[in-house]
């Protein structure tokens, strides 16, 4: 009984970070069609910023470096939209070489500046103490982080649904050309959605740092799973990355708990069927 | 002009063991190698308009299947080339009528994932693969026989067996088939109402690229003679993909030409510069920015320009 | 533009001549010693592959580069813990740099995807990777490991643990490759002889970005047994920690698994944790002394098995340059005198076994605070352990390597 709800929970708070790590992702592509393979980069970048913040300001708060990582990871991705990735809208070949090419300077530069040690990220103080449940603990971080994609969710929710920002993305998303015609800054708009989407990859690094540790491979070992999640998803729908992530910790946690044997592909196999039978995903709204 | 370039490169193809020293050889020999892979690959993203993240799977399970006949079941090599490339097709086969559902960034995922599967049943089944610690030991064939030891010999048989993959593929997509696939890349629909089967034609390439993938992974565990699991990542998958994008995708020569840059940059620079992977990134920005479409391209587009100058 | 006959034949016959010719044998004093350092600098190794070559490095410089007399070059080749890179920069360091012996590598796949080109090419190798069977069924003549097989530390800990800890119940939890696989069944192996019971074992994928639901599923014993390697380890520990296993159950682990890489970024809650190693920063011999300070000088932070692997090939290659006057053209010669060295290094004296794997001290350390920080304090030394133990070696070496599933675990809990 206890292994189940010990999972469940490990289940939960996985899927709260794979939804922090890809709701960015799902951003991105859903109004660019751009899958953006620097998004593991980013995350990383996040987690090492955090590392070096919390260890060496000691009264500093995990909240706010998230949020200052954020807008250090948003700054360089606003840099790299405008400088690179604009001029290459029509050639998604390209957006793939330089997406990959941009993942091997950020995690180069992260080995340069960091080592190669796994460096940890503190959890924060008034987190430390497990949450004494039905007889057993668990780390109260991790229910947090539950907490935290739900607030993200209903954070992105509301600035998609409810504001002209979000009314504009979503024009975007669904004919670009016509939101174009109609007078939408659509270029403008692009660099901010990428902004915010590397933006929050930056700010989940942070969050995501108290579980996984900052390491070089970080990025390699987390782009899988935010592709993964959208594609289950379904792209453009932020719905479709929320349960995509949930459905993912679930799968992920269980089925390396149940299935040892097929730890490497208890992902793959599910996504694939997906695919297979419906490509567009579970809420997708564009064809992938 | 072309005539001239294609000569020039041919006799430079044929230089190596006359001057190089044993290291340059197979140095040589390895861009070969990685340019029939990226060859393969461009069949699919190039022509075909599929970017595929999981080409190694066919360069891992040819590698693996010739392996594993040679070293532990006692078949020569004739035999274990013969079933690993018929297997490797099949696969191909078997894997692009479950890829071809979906197109796009759905098309890039289940190749990504049949890759990866493929990847953890190799270091999975230990007891078959030898998983982490890979197959040692390995052997190269003897082709009438002749001996392929030495880096020279090998290199012949590398330089042909490229040379015959090359005019092949070239064949293929200069032909009337190549024809109706650049076609279908461009657009499907108006293929289809013309009276075209585009997933067929998808579905011919894809297996006819899985083919030559395969052809390319008898060459590397010949030349490596060691196979591991790592040659089935998607690292692996990964960067023939950059070189065939950098190099040139849809062009005859680009792949080669990236794919020679990719491995030159990966295995070579980093003895002189250690931050190579940086190196290697800000490459690749650098051709997407200077010249989008590759490498190739970019070189004739450059050449036309300074013709034009001279006139 | 054509090339003329005499051309093309002078070309041509240079060409063969460099292809024909071995390396050229004068032992003339001015042509220096050059040592290949195949090191894992960047990819997911890197943090053991750069301590690698910081040590040599250090080793190389603090004795002028010169060793016996004769000038040192050092070529340091950067596997990126890829076996195909390994291979392709085995070759340069051969065939380019034409180096006259080769440290390292360190993983088991780099070492095994160059064994059978170094022994072509008869290469004095002084290897690091740990992987078993290379100096068992398959050793070759020109391969030595100064370090220890994969199994070769864990043996001591598993009486120890048994024996003088009592431990009756163990879960090993270790990284889902070779490696893992024959530490866990060297420790299983030896716990089990000695009265206890390996009640589960876990194996994590490589890739394990959360090891959470591991830790979910680790059963209730005395202790647990890391067979990790890098920073796997550390990462397992801390959500182990944190889903409040440590007050249940005593931690204890192999060589790798809290290295001193690993404990210079680890606070208070690794103190207490019991491991065992060849090398310890601690190690109270004269070369140590000098040598772990020194190092702590110039790279803030205290040498592990990384840092030590290659200093202790270092100075075995210096004991043997030594031997036969420097004359490293003699490739017999050095591997003979490698091979029947008895140097004193600073993990204490090793030899070879005929098989070319150490024989030396293995130590068990316990994290203590030393100077405000974490030190593996060495609080029990088996001297002289081989990598059979105590085992007859013609009877071990007739069963298979070790795996994840030799030798079976027979007492697992359901």
């Amino acid at each position: 009984m206890q292994f189940w709800i010990i999972q469940g929970l490990n289940s939960l708070s996985l899927g709260g970070l794979l939804f922090l790590l890809s709701s960015g992702f799902s951003l991105i592509f859903g109004l660019m069609r751009l899958a953006n393979l620097t998004h593991g980069a980013f995350f990383m970048l996040g987690t090492y910023l955090a590392a070096t913040a919390l260890r060496s300001f000691d009264g500093l708060n995990i909240w706010i470096t998230a949020i200052g990582a954020g807008f250090v990871v948003a700054a360089l991705g606003g840099l790299f939209e405008r400088l690179v990735l604009t001029r290459l809208k029509a050639n998604p070949l390209g957006q793939v070489l330089v997406t990959l090419g941009m993942s091997f300077i950020i995690s180069d530069a992260c080995l340069m500046i960091w080592g190669g040690d796994s460096i940890p990220v503190p959890t924060p103080q008034n987190l430390q103490a497990p949450t004494r449940l039905f007889g057993f603990v668990f780390p109260t971080y991790r229910l947090v982080l539950v907490g935290l994609a739900v607030l993200v969710a209903i954070a992105l929710y509301f600035l998609i649904e409810r504001t002209r920002l979000g009314a504009m993305i979503r024009a975007g998303v669904d004919d670009r050309q016509m939101a174009r015609a109609i007078g939408i800054p659509v270029s403008r708009l692009f660099t901010i959605v990428f902004c915010l989407g590397a933006g929050i990859a930056g700010a989940a690094g942070v969050l995501g740092g108290p579980i996984l540790s900052a390491y070089p491979g970080l990025d390699a070992d987390m782009l899988p799973l935010a592709l993964i999640v959208v594609i289950l998803g379904g792209i453009g729908s932020l719905l479709g990355a929320f349960v995509g992530s949930f459905v993912i910790g679930f799968i992920y946690t269980f089925g390396t708990a149940l299935f040892p044997e097929l730890a490497y592909i208890i992902l793959f196999l599910p996504m694939i069927f997906v695919i297979a039978f419906r490509p567009q995903g579970l809420f997708g709204r564009v064809g992938a | 002009m072309k005539w001239i370039a294609a000569a020039l490169i041919g006799g430079a193809l044929l230089l190596p063991p006359f001057l190089a020293g044993d290291f340059y050889i197979n140095l040589a020999s390895q861009i070969l190698i990685a340019a029939v892979f990226a060859l393969s690959l461009n069949l699919l993203v190039g022509f075909g308009g599929m970017t595929s993240l999981g080409h190694a799977s066919y360069l891992g399970v040819a590698a693996y299947v010739s392996a594993l006949l040679t070293s532990r079941y006692g078949f020569d090599h004739g035999t274990a080339a013969l079933i690993s490339i018929l297997g490797t097709t099949a696969m191909a086969a078997f894997f692009g009528v479950i890829a071809l559902r979906a197109s796009g960034l759905g098309f890039l995922m289940i190749t990504l994932a049949l890759s990866q599967v493929l990847w953890g049943l190799a270091y999975r089944m230990s007891n078959v693969t030898n998983g982490d610690n890979g197959i040692t030991g390995l052997t190269r064939p003897t082709p009438f026989g002749l001996s392929l030891e030495s880096p020279a010999a090998f290199y012949w048989f590398v330089l042909i067996v490229a040379a015959i993959a090359f005019l092949l593929m070239t064949t293929f997509v200069t032909s009337a088939f190549g024809s109706s696939l650049k076609g279908v890349r461009d657009q499907p629909r108006r293929m289809a109402a013309l009276g075209f089967n585009p997933w067929l034609i998808r579905w011919i390439t894809f297996v006819y690229a899985g083919f030559w993938g395969g052809v390319a992974g008898l060459l590397y565990v010949y030349y490596n003679k060691y196979i591991h699991p790592s040659s089935l990542s998607t690292t692996s998958s990964a960067e023939a993909l950059l070189g065939v994008i950098a190099g040139g995708a849809g062009t005859l020569g680009g792949p080669a030409v990236g794919a020679a840059l990719v491995l030159l940059l990966k295995n070579y620079a980093s003895a002189y510069i250690e931050r190579w992977n940086m190196l290697l990134g800000l490459v690749f920005l650098f051709i997407v920015l200077v010249m989008p479409a590759g490498i190739v391209p970019g070189f004739s587009q450059l050449m036309a320009g300074l013709r034009g100058e001279k006139r | 533009m054509s090339i003329s006959r005499r051309q093309f034949v002078g070309v041509a016959g240079a060409g063969i001549a460099s292809m024909a010719a071995p390396h050229l044998v004068f032992a003339e004093s001015g042509d220096p010693i050059r040592v290949g350092l195949l090191a894992a600098k960047t990819g997911p190794l890197a943090s053991g592959g750069i301590d690698m070559d910081l040590a040599l490095t250090m080793f190389m410089k603090e004795r002028d580069n010169t060793l016996a007399g004769r000038k040192v070059e050092l070529i340091v080749a950067d596997t990126a813990g890829v076996p195909a890179t390994a291979r392709t920069k085995a070759q340069e360091l051969v065939e380019k740099n034409n180096v006259h012996c080769i440290i390292g590598p360190l993983a088991a796949f780099e070492a095994l995807a160059i064994a059978d080109y170094l022994t072509e090419k008869e290469m004095p190798t002084l290897g690091v990777a740990a992987a078993e069977d290379m100096t068992q069924r398959h050793p070759s003549p020109w391969f030595v490991r100064l370090t220890s097989t994969s199994a070769q530390c864990a043996y001591p800990l598993a009486e120890y643990s048994a024996k003088e800890l009592k431990y009756k119940k163990i879960v090993t939890i270790a990284d889902d490759f070779a490696y893992g696989h024959e530490m866990c069944a060297g420790f299983q192996r030896v716990f089990e002889d000695n009265g206890g019971k390996i009640i589960q074992k876990i194996f994590t994928p490589l890739a394990t970005p959360d090891y959470g639901s591991y830790v979910a599923q680790v059963k209730s014993a005395d202790a647990i047994f890391l067979g990790t390697a890098g920073s796997n380890g550390f990462r397992f520990l801390r959500q182990f920690i944190e889903y409040g296993l440590k007050d249940k159950m005593a931690v204890i682990g192999g060589m790798t698994a809290l290295d001193e890489s690993v404990l210079r970024n680890m606070g208070d809650e690794a103190l207490g944790i019991l491991t065992t190693s060849w090398y310890s920063a601690e190690l109270d011999n004269p070369l140590n002394k000098a040598f772990a300070p020194a190092f702590r000088k110039q790279f803030k932070y205290d040498p592990g098995y990384y840092a030590g692997s290659t200093y202790v090939s270092g100075e075995v290659l210096e004991a043997a340059l030594k031997s036969i006057k420097g004359n490293v053209e003699d490739k017999k010669a050095l591997m003979a005198a490698i091979r029947g060295s008895n140097a004193d290094t600073v993990r204490g004296v090793i030899k070879f076994d005929e098989f070319g794997n150490a024989i030396g001290d293995v130590y068990i350390r316990k994290v203590t605070k030393s100077d405000g920080r974490l030190v593996n304090s060495v609080i029990k030394t088996y001297p002289d352990v081989s990598q059979f133990w105590t085992y007859d070696k013609t009877a071990f070496l007739k069963n298979p390597v070790y795996s994840r599933d030799y030798p079976p675990a027979k007492n697992l809990e359901p």
